[in-house]
């Protein structure tokens, strides 16, 4: 039965699922981690050791708790997101956006302090500013960015636990595999496992040909 | 006289809680280049950070064309100026987009962008260096595309921050002759910031001295070097002979300092019995073998003799025991022809003009001595 269509639903699923985790987790951990970096404010270093606890994140007490937010008795019930893909989407964002504020908050701090006063000292707004130094720390962001995919495309805890890994629904690469193994179909688990890697390795060879290009230039 | 491009008045500038620097008044003429000296960790790079609003004074005003700071916002200010740091700092792109990065920065289009950092790259004599990456070039050829960037902004105000003290004495020697060519065609308002004497001697038509986070003494290069504003001052612009004395003669702005058992003649105004410092620079100082020398117009004749003998490059150091200590500065080769060795009798003289006199006030004499 697999190795057709559904194979390939389930794989485009997967990709589309942790890209968009990925992708949000951007949006909010690039901005996150630069006002960490270069901000100067009260509880700064505490809120960084915040962000850096969270990188450790175990998959499945976040999907403990996501689980128990929108649970249909739960907090976030009303809006019917448990056991659908959205869920796995947010749950996969809590665990890859701490990921990518902390490293995104590293790769900015390691650059040179002054580069900050030699941009503004040649004219760049604050915005000129920020989006430089971006450009500086290309290599450790996009390296924080596959960091961040990589949390994701390979965690199967909390994708099991609030997406309930539902046929033609929420059943993405890792849940699939698990569930193979345990009907004992081991031929077919090593397969979605292969394809799983072939998955992981084709995503980080793009962003890190992309990185290297970049490195060339 | 041009109008001053800046003008400090009572500024007091401080980081960390601590103040680093006291500017009670502080004018940089249009066109000048002023050359900021003093020790390193003497204040002179807040003032230049001050300068560019990259550090905002406590207390005090800067006025840039004689407009108060709140009469325009710090991006809008900071769009007139431009700065370059000891370390090149230059962005991991091509030389192109780094000489570009400024002018981006300001919103010019690309067809303004590319004349304009092709003429500044082709003028530091670098346009060869244009698709180089940035970050491969040598020392020397990273500062110079940091001036680039810099002067490629044709700002009202340049901002220099020590910016040869990393380059070997070759490659510094070059960018100096090349920026000091530069400066004197562009008459771009610079500042200059170095703990080198010599840097500030061939760069600035103006020097201010700030020591322990003080402006001391602003002018010529001249006024500063031969007529130091106090001891402080004269001991870093390398007044070696300091001597305590009394005027015990005063007339026509000529006097004479009883120096220990000892006259020194002096052109300066002082009065009678009023306590002074005199101040000589060493190579000012000529030494002879012969006690009887032939009629000179040096008005100074001090008998010594040679106390210690300090090599300095191709220079000696020679120190005198003239009942006082006397600092001279001659030749290796002359030394060697004079024989000079601790012991040996010299005579030293100096002209009335090269001595330089510092009211005493009561405060004790500290400067080190030479022993």
């Amino acid at each position: 039965m697999y190795f057709d269509t559904e194979v390939f639903q389930i794989t485009v699923l997967s990709l589309k699922i942790s890209a968009l985790a990925t992708g949000i987790s951007l949006l909010i951990g690039l901005p996150l981690g630069t006002v960490l970096a270069l901000g100067k404010f009260p509880g700064r270093s505490f809120f960084l050791s915040i962000v850096n606890t969270g990188m450790g994140l175990p998959p499945v007490v976040v999907g403990l708790i996501v689980a128990m937010l929108l649970w249909r008795s739960g907090p976030l019930g009303d809006f019917k997101l448990i056991y659908t893909p959205s869920a796995i989407i947010i749950a996969q964002t809590v665990i890859s956006a701490p990921v990518v504020t902390g490293l995104t908050a590293a790769a900015l701090q390691a650059l040179d302090p002054r580069l900050r006063l030699q941009l503004y000292g040649l004219g760049a707004s604050r915005l000129q500013m920020v989006g430089s130094l971006w450009r500086e720390a290309r290599l450790p962001l996009l390296a924080a960015l596959m960091a961040g995919f990589g949390s994701v495309i390979s965690e199967v805890g909390a994708s099991m636990m609030v997406g309930g890994n539902i046929r033609y629904q929420t059943r993405v690469l890792t849940t699939a595999i698990v569930l193979e193994t345990g009907k004992g179909n081991f031929d077919i688990a090593i397969a979605l496992g292969v394809l799983l890697l072939a998955i992981i390795f084709l995503v980080n060879w793009a962003l890190t040909w992309i990185q290297q290009r970049g490195a060339r230039r | 006289m041009t109008s001053p491009l800046v003008e400090i008045r009572n500024l007091q500038v401080a980081r960390g809680g601590q103040p680093v620097l006291r500017i009670n008044a502080l004018t940089i003429e249009k066109g000048a280049v002023l050359a900021v000296v003093g020790p390193n960790g003497a204040g002179k790079s807040s003032l230049l950070l001050a300068l560019a609003r990259l550090l905002s004074p406590e207390r005090g005003e800067i006025f840039f064309n004689g407009n108060p700071p709140a009469s325009e916002s710090d991006l809008v200010y900071r769009r007139k100026v431009a700065l370059v740091l000891q370390d090149p700092l230059l962005f991991d792109t091509s030389v192109f987009d780094n000489v570009a990065a400024g002018l981006r920065f300001r919103g010019l289009g690309k067809n303004k962008i590319r004349p304009r950092v092709e003429k500044w790259l082709a003028r530091l004599g670098i346009a060869e260096l244009k698709h180089r990456r940035a970050t491969e070039l040598s020392g020397g050829e990273a500062q110079r595309v940091s001036l680039a960037r810099a002067l490629a902004l044709e700002p009202e105000l340049l901002l220099l921050d020590e910016p040869f003290s990393a380059l070997d004495p070759p490659t510094r020697k070059r960018l100096l002759d090349d920026l000091s060519a530069l400066l004197a065609e562009t008459q771009i308002t610079t500042v200059l910031v170095t703990h080198d004497l010599d840097e500030a001697l061939f760069l600035g038509d103006g020097v201010a001295v700030i020591l322990a986070g003080e402006l001391r003494q602003q002018g010529t290069p001249e006024a500063v070097f031969t007529a130091p504003s106090d001891l402080d001052v004269a001991a870093f612009v390398g007044v070696e002979t300091v001597l305590p004395g009394r005027v015990v003669a005063a007339k026509n702005g000529q006097i004479s300092v009883e120096v220990g058992a000892q006259r020194i003649e002096a052109v300066g105004h002082a009065q009678f019995d009023q306590q002074v410092y005199v101040c000589l620079r060493p190579e000012d100082v000529t030494l002879w073998e012969q006690a009887d020398l032939p009629p000179s117009s040096a008005r100074n004749v001090i008998r010594g003799h040679v106390k210690q003998i300090l090599p300095s490059g191709p220079l000696v150091r020679v120190v005198l025991d003239c009942g006082f200590m006397l600092v001279a500065l001659v030749t290796r080769s002359s030394a060697q022809t004079m024989c000079l060795e601790p012991g040996a009798k010299v005579t030293a003289t100096f002209k009335a003009s090269a001595v330089h006199i510092i009211l005493r006030s009561d405060e004790p004499l500290n400067v080190a001595k030479i022993d």
